[in-house]
């Protein structure tokens, strides 16, 4: 018999292409939407302020502020069929893993200083 | 009655066709045997005799090891009992594997739970305990009456109090069937399942369902 861990992995569905962010970045994140029978994309685009998770149950969180400066906050699964791809636009210096202290900012010093590779 | 032996592997979720998580036990169930047929006339009842589990030979006993040579079926490590309306239509020694289930199927599962020891009401019988403040001392987690004085003069039985919690035979039923793969013998179960890892499951066709 083989062993458990590897028997929950062969169930498990995960993606070989898994989308790779980190924390502090800006992405757009294409989430497929099942309307009845109807299928689009909606593009969700904001700031990478948190990843949780591992194996299976990996996730990350985007924060963007909608209209009339409302924060909105969506957690996707990493592997999750309805995450079909992730852009990232620009990548940001942050020396914290969790970036919660956006949440009390508007304006300016809710900015992130941009980081640019070589 | 359809049913199957299996043993608990542990959780996982998987995604169903909308993309929506769904939390799933997944069970490594069968290859099973059919070690006896149990008939009206010759027993009383209709059932056949399941075996399930692999074991070295050694460690069957002598009355075990031949019981099971003259099914012929290899050793295995647990037998149970699955009442079914015609023992005829199976044969001895005759293998039964996960895909007599369905995905989307209605079934039962009985297993072991886990152990608790001796605990006491709040935990057994999740009852609010006493207040933490105002002067009490040890009545946190008293039970409070058992109810009252001369008139009855006694204690009613039934009367819910601290004891033996779990490692008792616990049946969940209705659970849904989300996956079924045989190349590994694998089910997986729409939540949870009662027992510990490695403890052995009766997974049976829903009684109600």
């Amino acid at each position: 018999m083989a062993h458990a861990v590897d028997l929950l992995h062969s169930v498990e569905q995960l993606k070989d292409d898994a989308p790779h962010v980190d924390i502090g970045d800006t992405v757009k994140v294409h989430v497929r939407i099942v309307e009845g029978n109807r299928e689009r994309i909606q593009v969700f685009q904001g700031v990478v302020i948190a990843k949780g998770g591992s194996g299976i149950n990996e996730s990350f969180t985007v924060r963007r502020i909608a209209s009339h400066g409302i924060g909105v906050e969506r957690e996707f699964l990493v592997h999750s069929p309805r995450v079909t791809k992730v852009d990232v636009v620009r990548h940001a210096k942050v020396r914290r893993a969790k970036l919660y202290f956006l949440r009390g900012r508007t304006g300016k010093s809710a900015r992130l200083k941009e980081k640019r590779f070589s | 009655m359809k049913g199957i032996l299996g043993k608990k592997v542990g959780m996982t979720q998987v995604f169903d066709e909308n993309g929506t998580v769904i939390p799933v036990t997944i069970i490594e169930a069968g290859p099973c045997f059919v070690t006896q047929k149990k008939t009206q006339e010759k027993d009383g009842y209709n059932a056949i005799q399941v075996g399930f589990g692999d074991v070295p030979e050694k460690r069957l006993n002598k009355p075990n090891g031949g019981h099971l040579k003259k099914a012929g079926a290899p050793p295995l490590r647990y037998l149970r009992e699955f009442h079914v309306d015609d023992p005829d239509a199976y044969e001895t020694g005759q293998e039964i594997d996960v895909s007599v289930f369905r995905v989307g199927d209605k079934v039962d599962i009985t297993g072991t739970s886990k152990g608790k020891g001796f605990a006491g009401v709040v935990k057994r019988h999740h009852f609010r305990g006493g207040p933490k403040t105002h002067g009490q001392s040890d009545r946190w987690r008293a039970p409070g009456s058992v109810g009252a004085g001369s008139t009855p003069g006694r204690v009613f039985k039934g009367v819910r109090m601290a004891g033996q919690m779990g490692n008792q035979r616990v049946t969940v039923q209705n659970l849904k069937v989300a996956l079924v793969d045989p190349d590994k013998n694998l089910l997986g179960i729409k939540g949870a399942v009662p027992g510990a890892k490695n403890g052995l499951v009766i997974i049976r066709e829903a009684v109600k369902g």
